[in-house]
């Protein structure tokens, strides 16, 4: 299991809770399981979203490998200037 | 991708990089010849010209285009009608909404119709010919206004599912972040104080107008050149717009003459198209000054309420935000990013940001530089100053002593890996700056701030030419010197000479899809896909090399430009550069290439300091800059001299969004000051020379250690002249821009 | 509307063209000429992006009819590099990076020479006073500045 940090106002998506446990090997497995867990975390997820594994940000790549001692954050999708 | 070894930091000498090379578009843009978007003309093209609506707010009831389509010269007319709506995707619905108007005029500037004819004088007659019906409706341009339960409503539901009910619908989205219970946290503070802050809107000034040049066939097919921070973004964007395959449409990016993010979408692009397919001619479309102000992304303005206790002897104990951002006419403000950015240079037990997106009737927001960062930083680097000063601490002291670092968990979620903030404070600390006298009605002020970097899709193809030497083809337009940072990185990893490698920016129908030039990435994302790219060559080399030799390939290895036998078993061969490889490629399997397609992740954040002296005249409220030291984290800096360009380019964007720049509004809501008169932007007798001190923290996540330098330095310099204003005034500002107006009312304490 | 027919000097070469009676030499430099260098930032005289001179006098091309132009000798960005000879201010600009776009830079040039011809010895002060009419937004004009100051210093010690 991965534990999953959750934005603030993302929480009211997942019953209030700021950390989720999440089965997952990878990124894309991640995003799956958090919305099949929460589906109403699924319009966010579509919008986008960044991920923070161990403190690097990943946008999109869904193989990316995550392991259960991953510090994982679910963060808003990233842009620029 | 997922970071593999080879994206991983390793220490290395660099030969190439870190040293001062000539840009290769040099003597183009000192002779002029350079082609930037307006540069262009095809033959047998129309000059296209855009009606804006007069009013803030308006239900359009109809438009009479006939008179103007009866005019001797005129091709074409254009209207809303011309397009077909766009009902699965409201982020290109929005788009396009903004490049013509549909129901409703949603600003002053906002597109309503446009017309080709065969020159401009015709064109801009043929405009006062169409006829346009308008119902005036109420409108609202302030973000406090926009958010009251009674003000006049732009869209109804498009609020998202954060949004309380009750609120009124101009409010978009709330986002929080943070951890730890804020009111615990201030009960253990000796001193809280609560503070509003209020920024305008500024725009990106860049000082090339958008401009474009369409051409679309009958069969379909288009050609499109026009100045983007993206070819690649405008290509999509485009298609889905006008109902194209990507593949149909070739964009070229011409040279951009400056962005900062108000480039990374699109406002004439698919009316040009949209007019070349009517008239099947090429089509022209050039901007005005006045119609880059009213009706391009100028950045949000906000209302940030803060509450920050702190101890007296400087430790913070927990600190809050409310951010209240508009974004124009649609949503999207970066109150998002500005509520993660707020505290990120802080390491904080109990944090808390709150965010609201507001939309109000003024242009859409575009991205500009570290989108929603500076406004927020401002905001708390005010109140820490003041908490500081409050209790006669060194703000930098109190600034190191509450810094993140790595291992601190940000306040907006993760745990930072190595960050170069602490040493950008320690930096600014040592430096003679800090402790130079000042005079009367002088003051010092310091601030600090952060910044995102990211990756995104990157594309590289590296060419061995018959003669040896390299070109790049990379796909982002180059804004300040990047083309010269790739061939360095392409040339370091070669083991050639700079002059050998030349890198082009190439079209849509060249390399696969690139990310926009934005988030910093350029340098980081680009450059790992050239040097990924240089490798490949390098492998290919070796295995020709080899082959020539009849040895195994793993037994050749590549140093300063040859191919060279490694291991006991390589045999004794004299080196084979790459001029002789490349001489026989033919015969040794063909040409010879390495190219990169990937979408790099683990971008490193990147941190600054800066430091400003000013001086406030008292009886006018004039304020100078005196003196301006900029401390920021490059990771490794690949042409130095870009890298403080964009230190020093940074923190002056900033120093005009803190002094003079805004969007005024009438009543009426109609902007006052659309020109470069009255939105004044620094000019070179309103700065001195901007010092810089580039810190090298290797970013663990790109090979040679880059971090984006881009957008982090005009984070800081908005709080960071508020700063040194408040104590050359011996007042606390709290609203920007601190004109001389305002600085004189404080002054006299009125 | 009857065009006018305008007999001129552009960097020395006898020059004519065509232009409307409310066309600014801009236009015509960009549109009839095909000189591009010249760029627009603003059209009303505030970002110096047009800067040519005019008899030897720095103005704003943007400013100035077309058709005044009848006579007179033009200069443009496009006549400061004699053949391959770089003007030493263009080989100063891009030894001191003091270009990031580049779109400011044919008007900067300009008015820089400008600047040098009438004050061999500027000060950093003269200096940015003499280019506060021309706007840059990438650079914050830091480089600018020292490029127009080593390039006076050379051009000082050449001559």
């Amino acid at each position: 299991m991965v534990q999953v940090r959750i934005w603030g106002s993302l929480a009211a998506m997942t019953e209030d809770q700021t950390e989720v446990e999440i089965e997952a090997g990878t990124l894309r497995e991640l995003l799956d399981g958090l919305a099949e867990k929460y589906p109403a975390i699924r319009p966010q997820l579509d919008r986008g979203v960044s991920v923070a594994i161990d403190g690097r940000v990943y946008n999109d790549s869904w193989f990316t490998p995550i392991n259960p001692d991953s510090e994982v954050v679910l963060l808003a999708r990233l842009k620029g200037g | 991708m997922a970071l593999d070894d080879k994206q991983l930091y390793q220490t290395r000498e660099f030969k190439v990089v870190g040293t001062r090379v000539k840009r290769p578009d040099g003597i183009d843009k000192v002779t002029g010849k350079a082609r930037f978007g307006a540069d262009m003309s095809a033959p047998g093209m129309l000059i296209a010209r855009v009606l804006r609506s007069p009013h803030a707010h308006a239900r359009i009831k109809s438009i009479d285009t006939s008179a103007a389509e009866a005019l001797p010269g005129v091709h074409a007319v254009l209207t809303r009608a011309d397009f077909d709506e766009i009902t699965d995707d409201d982020f290109t619905a929005d788009i396009l909404d903004n490049c013509m108007a549909g129901e409703k005029a949603l600003y002053d500037g906002h597109a309503v119709a446009a017309v080709a004819a065969n020159s401009p004088s015709v064109a801009k007659a043929a405009l006062k010919l169409i006829k346009v019906d308008y119902e005036v409706l109420p409108h609202v341009t302030d973000v406090d206004a926009a958010m009251a339960a009674d003000a006049p409503v732009l869209h109804e539901g498009r609020a998202n599912e954060t949004v309380p009910a009750g609120m009124s619908p101009n409010v978009l989205s709330r986002y929080e972040f943070g951890h730890g219970d804020i009111e615990a946290g201030l009960a253990k503070a000796d001193r809280v104080i609560e503070r509003t802050y209020r920024t305008e809107a500024t725009h990106q000034g860049y000082i090339e107008p958008h401009a474009c040049l369409a051409s679309m066939g009958a069969d379909g097919q288009a050609d499109l050149w026009c100045c983007t921070q993206g070819h690649y973004m405008v290509r999509n964007t485009c298609a889905a717009i006008m109902g194209m395959e990507q593949g149909q449409l070739r964009v070229t990016a011409s040279e951009i003459g400056g962005g900062f993010g108000g480039k990374t979408t699109v406002f004439l692009e698919p009316v040009a198209l949209a007019l070349s397919k009517k008239t099947s001619r090429p089509v022209k479309m050039v901007m005005s000054r006045s119609e880059v102000l009213r009706a391009t992304g100028p950045t949000a303005s906000s209302s940030i309420d803060v509450r920050i206790g702190m101890t007296k002897d400087g430790q913070i104990t927990a600190a809050f935000a409310e951010l209240r951002y508009q974004g124009g006419a649609y949503p999207g403000s970066p109150v998002e990013f500005g509520s993660m950015s707020a505290f990120a240079p802080y390491d904080l037990e109990n944090v808390k940001t709150v965010g609201w997106d507001v939309v109000t009737n003024r242009p859409k927001q575009a991205a500009y530089r570290a989108p929603g960062a500076p406004m927020a930083a401002y905001a708390v680097e005010s109140a820490v100053d003041e908490l500081a000063k409050g209790f006669g601490l060194d703000p930098l002291a109190v600034r190191l002593e509450n810094a993140a670092r790595e291992g601190t968990r940000a306040s907006y979620g993760p745990t930072f890996p190595a960050i170069g903030l602490e040493a950008t404070l320690r930096a600014a600390k040592d430096h003679p700056h800090w402790s130079a006298p000042l005079g009367e009605n002088q003051g010092r002020g310091v601030a600090c701030g952060f910044w995102f970097n990211f990756g995104g899709d990157t594309c590289v193809s590296l060419n061995i030419t018959p003669d040896g030497t390299v070109t790049v083809s990379e796909g982002n337009p180059d804004i300040g010197g990047s083309r010269a940072s790739m061939s360095m990185m392409a040339a370091e990893e070669l083991g050639i000479p700079y002059e050998q490698v030349r890198t082009i920016v190439a079209d849509t129908g060249s390399l696969g899809q690139n990310e926009v030039t934005d988030g910093s990435r350029v340098t980081f994302a680009v450059g790992l896909a050239t040097i990924e790219a240089a490798r490949a060559a390098k492998r290919e080399m070796c295995k020709r090399a080899a082959q020539v030799w009849g040895i195994d390939e793993d037994a050749v290895e590549w140093e300063d430009g040859a191919a060279r036998p490694a291991g006991p078993n390589a045999g004794k061969h004299p080196p084979m550069t790459i001029k002789e490889i490349a001489a026989i490629a033919s015969n040794t399997g063909g040409p010879i290439a390495g190219h990169h397609e990937a979408n790099p992740e683990g971008a490193g954040v990147s941190f600054a300091t800066h430091m400003v002296d000013t001086e406030v005249d008292p009886d006018t409220g004039a304020v100078k800059i005196l003196r301006y030291t900029v401390f920021q984290d490059a990771g490794k800096a690949v042409h130095p001299d870009y890298v403080e360009g964009q230190f020093q380019g940074g923190a002056v964007q900033g120093i005009g969004w803190a002094l003079n720049e805004e969007y005024i509004y009438g009543d009426d809501g109609v902007l006052q000051n659309a020109g470069f008169l009255d939105y004044r932007i620094p000019v070179a007798s309103d700065l001195p020379m901007i010092d810089t001190v580039i810190l090298e923290i290797p970013n663990p996540g790109h090979p040679y250690g880059v971090r984006g330098v881009g957008e982090t330095s005009i984070v800081p310099p908005l709080a960071a002249v508020a700063n040194a204003v408040s104590e050359a005034a011996g007042v606390r500002l709290t609203q920007l821009p601190m004109s001389p107006p305002k600085v004189l009312k404080a002054v006299q304490g009125l | 509307m009857s065009k006018i027919h305008v007999t001129t000097s552009v960097n020395g070469d006898p020059t004519e063209f065509l232009c409307d009676a409310d066309e600014t030499l801009l236009d015509a430099l960009r549109d009839r000429l095909g000189m591009t260098g010249s760029k627009e930032g603003c059209g009303t005289g505030d970002c110096g992006a047009c800067s040519v001179t005019v008899d030897g006098r720095l103005v704003c091309s943007c400013l100035m009819l077309g058709a005044e132009a009848e006579g007179r000798e033009i200069g443009t960005i496009e006549g400061m590099a004699k053949g391959d000879q770089l003007h030493p201010l263009q080989r100063k600009f891009i030894e001191h990076a003091a270009l990031q776009c580049g779109i400011c830079t044919p008007g900067l040039l300009v008015a820089a020479k400008s600047l040098l011809e009438n004050n061999p010895d500027p000060t950093e002060e003269e200096t940015r006073y003499w280019l506060a009419g021309n706007l840059c937004r990438c650079t914050g004009y830091d480089k600018i500045i020292r490029a127009v100051l080593d390039a006076a210093q050379e051009m000082r010690e050449a001559s």
